[in-house]
């Protein structure tokens, strides 16, 4: 999130895209009932906040929602495009940030273009783009030019109104299936929020990550934001809804494939010296009044990490180790991962906290991966579809080459440790029970395979062995090192005195400070664990001084305690609060106040050099137009990979032309369906009462939602003679389901320019492990919702498809 | 208690923490082809049941608001008059000190006439046990100054716990908030004396009582009254079949056997 759950209460309109969290963050969901009851909330006159659920189903959130429309899954840029063209037409925007806090006026090079569904540098050989021509056009100091009027025909803003021009109430109707007038409904309030004194959020979820699209689908709604002037605002903002509790803390310690802790990139083949990478990597400063933040101390970052993992190894004249940081050539991310165990390119694979049987899409596919492995090994509290693969029903144990360790882990209650939650906060929590039986901690069982390997290596030698025995395990017990302990070295120090940073502004690149993760630092200074603060509610005229629900004492959140991020935006150029009864940050003459400021807390907001807002890119702006990622710099409208429809807006180019197409590039059978045969759209979802797969093994959670089903639409129920309850088998190209169903207005039909479309939707919460699979073994053979879905990912994150595929149902006589 | 169902978000958070607290290990999983309520009815195991009342529209754009799908967190209403308290013939049923309805297990016989009397079926029979149980309002906790469970564990404030007058209060500003935005059915359960002398654990309904399988105010009569009524009812009843029986006898044979039409389940 750029800003955190309890904003939400500040805001006066809530749209909700590709999330359900009154199910899935049902703790979280007060705040938005509080924006609700708040009657100085609202748009036009208040009254309360208003609940927007845009989603392919009327779930618990739409429930309480002020309007729910129903939308075709995986076609939210179109949706959002629709409202950026609505803003624009009807000059809506804020037009001081637009001007003042985007890059609206940054013009852009000759040469760029968009045509037929293609932007500029496509190369169809490769299904990859050259990004050469996104570029701005630089003037002689080396900066990007400036249009302050916002008239040249190449500024960013022209290009996005051009762009955007396409996507009328009707177009949007005809790919979204949501009626003009009521996306015009939607649309009047909206439009609302480009008022400095009005401000909007939008949540979502992996209801828009889960796409071959997903990065453009939040690019979309981040673009709305910036032109409506809600980023950096208090209530205001893009508010990802991570999924369980930790998922912010993975991603910030670097579990995706391409990132290293602190958003730092992976090496690439080439990168070979620490100063190749960042030339490569670090963002440029691409206006003089931008500050770079990021681009500036990115090698400070990068040398503090290498220090906290190699310690005395890491040495300017070993260019800090940075040759032991693996330079992969090949694209690591999970799609790629199982490709390779499919292609027998893969000798084993360590499950930590996930089950790759339930989790990964195409699940037949993914089950005869792990079938080609040599070993796999599975740490989880419970036994997983992963570590009883090998004898599911349907499986052959003879076919199966695999050798399957359980490791009994401990569960998250058995553990201290911090949670980071969507909100950047990080809370530090207590053992709550002792580990039970053999139960290790998952760190523990990695540490004492480090040292095994390690003994393996100074016994017997090997390539390369360096990083892995020059890394530094500066803990009392090595072997078992303690969370506090981590959390430690993740705040990082200087090396010289020994004492814990207070803040990242104190990193160096000559090696005397180290940092485990850079934007953890000062979470854990010399005065103690601030994560562990509780100054919240029971005191709020003490604990939250300005009222704006930041409560800078309780827990600690990333980066520097800041609660907003960008917060230099939530104040206007002379530093006042674009809404003065919501202020994020305030200039009081001498210094920034309110929010701990994404600033320089005493830049003057008249100083003739000061910085531009967005201090962490090198425009110093909001980026409408980026060339940060690899299918375009302007979200734009492609189908899922299976669709009911051919794009009407470009239908040469109907899916992604850059999504990555494994089955394809390994010479396996593509496993695309097409609409004739597999009619139906179909997403699927979480239900409230279940948590993944783990809650399978929980009775009392079993007890309120002990079977699976698909959510399907009275209409089509009618039309193939299937009763509410009926067992039904759910078909795509790929695989099947067996379940029950359960018959509802709440999925409906769509109307795509005239074409009708069934809608269904699918929990994917069961499998053949469980109380229920225990009760139905006959039956739960059939119960893995992802036999169902693609194995084709984004184009940039590789993030699966889930939400989108086509199915057919038939009642099971 | 005040439950107010417009931001009623059906997590069912409450079931759950009440099992928790009170140490009842739940029915059997039972999947009941309704909506999403798997747990069917307030019983012995489950003293608080959230109902799925699915009236969601086919059209593509609806209001959600509590009123299109109702989600209601049911609840014993430990009424002013209450049913059950008339009728348990061992004077098992109290009220308590926080003037709520209690059973007190060692007095219960098992009888289950308080089970037949409660008109909201709050109440179950517990087989193991042999005896009548239901929502004590966590009688333990409020003695030890903690709110139920299962306001303490509800995330939207839909379940509230406090003195009833500032409840009261609290309701009447929520209903006078929705009508004002156009929801006309709104209205508050149990608020006044008119159900029941008033219920301790009220709430806030988007639709008629009905609705929610709620008796009405005309409705809601205590059983001994309504006995009365009943046995009034069996006499002319009685004294009506008596007249049928005599002039049936008189006509029999005379009329020629109708054709009877096998009903549907036959």
């Amino acid at each position: 999130m750029t800003n955190h759950w309890r904003d939400i209460k500040n805001a006066d309109l809530i749209l909700i895209n590709g999330a359900n969290p009154a199910e899935a963050h049902p703790v979280g969901f007060q705040w938005f009932m509080h924006a609700k009851l708040d009657p100085t909330k609202g748009p036009g006159r208040g009254g309360g906040a208003k609940i927007i659920h845009c989603d392919p189903r009327f779930s618990r959130t739409s429930a309480v929602a002020d309007i729910y429309v129903r939308i075709r899954t995986g076609t939210d840029v179109a949706y959002f495009g629709g409202l950026i063209n609505y803003v624009l037409q009807h000059n809506l925007q804020h037009a001081t940030y637009v001007a003042h806090y985007t890059n609206a006026s940054f013009v852009v090079k000759e040469g760029y273009g968009f045509h037929d569904g293609l932007f500029s540098g496509y190369d169809p050989a490769t299904r990859t783009y050259n990004p050469a021509s996104w570029a701005y056009e630089k003037g002689p100091d080396g900066f990007a030019l400036r249009d302050m009027s916002l008239q040249h025909p190449r500024c960013v803003f022209q290009l996005l109104k051009a762009h955007y021009a396409r996507y009328t109430p009707e177009v949007v109707s005809e790919i979204t299936g949501i009626p003009v007038e009521d996306f015009l409904k939607i649309a009047a309030v909206v439009g609302e929020m480009g008022r400095p004194d009005k401000v909007m959020t939008i949540v979502y979820a992996v209801g828009l990550t889960h796409h071959t699209t997903g990065s453009q689908l939040i690019r979309s709604g981040a673009v709305l934001q910036l032109l409506l002037g809600n980023m950096g605002r208090p209530g205001g903002g893009m508010n990802a809804e991570r999924g369980h509790a930790n998922i912010q803390g993975n991603t910030d310690h670097a579990i995706s494939w391409e990132i290293l802790p602190g958003y730092l990139a992976v090496p690439l083949p080439g990168d070979d010296t620490i100063d190749a990478y960042i030339a490569k990597h670090a963002p440029k400063k691409l206006d003089p009044h931008a500050w770079n933040f990021f681009g500036t101390n990115y090698k400070k970052f990068l040398v503090s990490l290498l220090k906290a993992w190699y310690g005395d190894h890491a040495t300017p004249a070993n260019d800090f180790a940075y040759a032991y940081l693996p330079k992969p050539e090949g694209n690591c991310s999970w799609l790629s991962i199982y490709d390779a165990a499919l292609r027998g390119k893969m000798e084993g694979i360590i499950l930590s906290g996930m089950t790759a049987t339930s989790i990964g899409p195409d699940s037949n596919q993914v089950l005869q991966a792990l079938a080609r492995l040599k070993w796999l090994v599975v740490m989880d509290a419970f036994p997983t579809t992963s570590s009883e693969f090998w004898h599911a029903p349907g499986m052959d144990p003879t076919a199966v080459q695999t050798e399957v360790f359980l490791l009994p882990t401990t569960h998250w209650i058995e553990k201290d440790g911090s949670f980071t939650n969507s909100g950047r906060w990080v809370q530090w929590k207590e053992q709550v029970l002792p580990p039970q039986g053999q139960a290790r901690h998952d760190h523990w069982i990695l540490a004492d395979l480090l040292h095994r390997v390690r003994d393996l290596y100074q016994r017997e030698g090997g390539a390369f062995a360096d990083p892995v025995l020059k890394l530094t395990l500066d803990y009392k017990d090595p072997l078992h090192p303690t969370l506090d302990e981590l959390a430690q070295e993740i705040n990082g120090k200087d090396l010289t005195t020994g004492k814990r940073l207070a803040t990242f502004a104190k990193l160096k690149d000559d090696g005397t400070t180290s940092a485990g993760d850079w934007i953890y630092t000062g979470s854990y200074p010399e005065k103690g664990n601030l994560a562990k603060r509780r100054n919240g509610v029971q005191d709020p005229a003490a604990n939250d001084p300005t009222g704006m629900g930041f409560y800078p004492e309780w827990a600690w959140s990333w980066p520097l305690n800041r609660r907003v991020m960008y917060n230099r935006a939530s104040a206007d150029l002379d530093g006042r609060p674009w809404d003065p009864k919501r202020p994020g940050i305030v200039w009081n003459g001498e210094r920034w106040v309110g929010d701990v400021p994404d600033y320089p807390p005493t830049m003057s907001p008249h100083d003739p050099n000061a910085w531009l807002p967005f201090i962490m890119t090198g425009e110093g702006v909001g980026r409408l137009f980026s060339n940060s990622l690899l299918d375009g710099p302007l979200p734009e409208h492609y189908e899922p990979m299976e669709s009911p429809i051919v794009n009407p807006l470009h239908p040469a180019v109907s899916a992604s032309p850059v999504a990555f197409l494994y089955d394809r590039a390994a010479g396996r059978l593509d496993r695309f369906g097409t609409p004739d045969e597999y009619p139906i759209v179909a997403t699927t979802y979480r239900l409230t009462e279940h948590e993944h797969y783990v809650t399978m093994q929980i009775p009392r959670l079993v007890q309120l939602q002990p079977e699976p089903f698909v959510e399907m639409p009275a209409g089509l129920a009618r039309e193939r003679g299937i009763a509410n309850g009926d067992w039904v088998r759910v078909r795509s190209k790929r695989g099947m389901i067996e379940v029950r169903a359960l018959v509802t207005n709440r999925a409906g039909q769509l109307d795509l320019g005239g074409k009708k479309v069934w809608q269904v939707g699918i929990p994917i919460h069961w499998g053949f492990i469980g109380v229920a699979a225990e009760k139905h073994p006959d039956r739960a053979q059939h119960w893995l919702a992802n036999a169902l879905t693609p194995f084709v990912g984004d184009a940039n994150a590789r993030t699966p498809e889930f939400k989108s595929f086509l199915v057919q149902i038939e009642k099971v006589s | 208690m005040f439950t107010d169902t417009s931001i009623c978000i059906g997590c069912k958070a409450c079931e759950v923490a009440c099992k928790e607290w009170n140490q009842l290990p739940g029915n059997e999983p039972e999947y009941r082809n309704d909506s999403f309520d798997n747990t069917g009815e307030l019983d012995a195991q489950n003293w608080r049941h959230v109902k799925f009342i699915d009236r969601v529209p086919e059209a593509p754009m609806t209001t959600g608001n509590g009123q299109a799908w109702l989600l209601m967190s049911d609840i014993c209403k430990h009424c002013q008059h209450a049913s059950c308290m008339e009728v348990c013939p061992t004077n098992a049923i109290i009220r308590t000190e926080f003037d709520t309805v209690y059973i007190q297990p060692d007095v219960c016989n098992g009888c289950r006439d308080c089970i037949a009397a409660c008109p909201y079926g709050a109440i179950g029979f517990n087989p193991k046990d042999g005896l009548a149980h239901k929502c004590t309002f966590c009688y333990d906790r409020l003695q030890a100054n903690m709110p139920p469970a299962c306001a303490k564990a509800c995330p939207t404030q839909s379940i509230t716990f406090g003195p009833l007058r500032e409840l009261h209060k609290k309701a009447d500003e929520r209903v006078a908030t929705l009508r004002a935005q156009g929801y006309d059915q709104a209205q508050l359960y149990g608020r006044d004396a008119s159900v029941y002398g008033g219920l301790n654990a009220f709430f806030l309904l988007m639709a008629e009582p009905e609705v929610y399988g709620l008796p009405n105010a005309r409705n809601a009569v205590l059983p001994r009254r309504n006995n009365r009524g009943g046995y009034l009812g069996v006499l002319v009843s009685a004294a009506l079949a008596m007249v049928a029986g005599i002039v049936a006898l008189r006509r029999r044979g005379s009329d020629t056997l109708q054709d009877t039409t096998p009903g549907e389940g036959s």
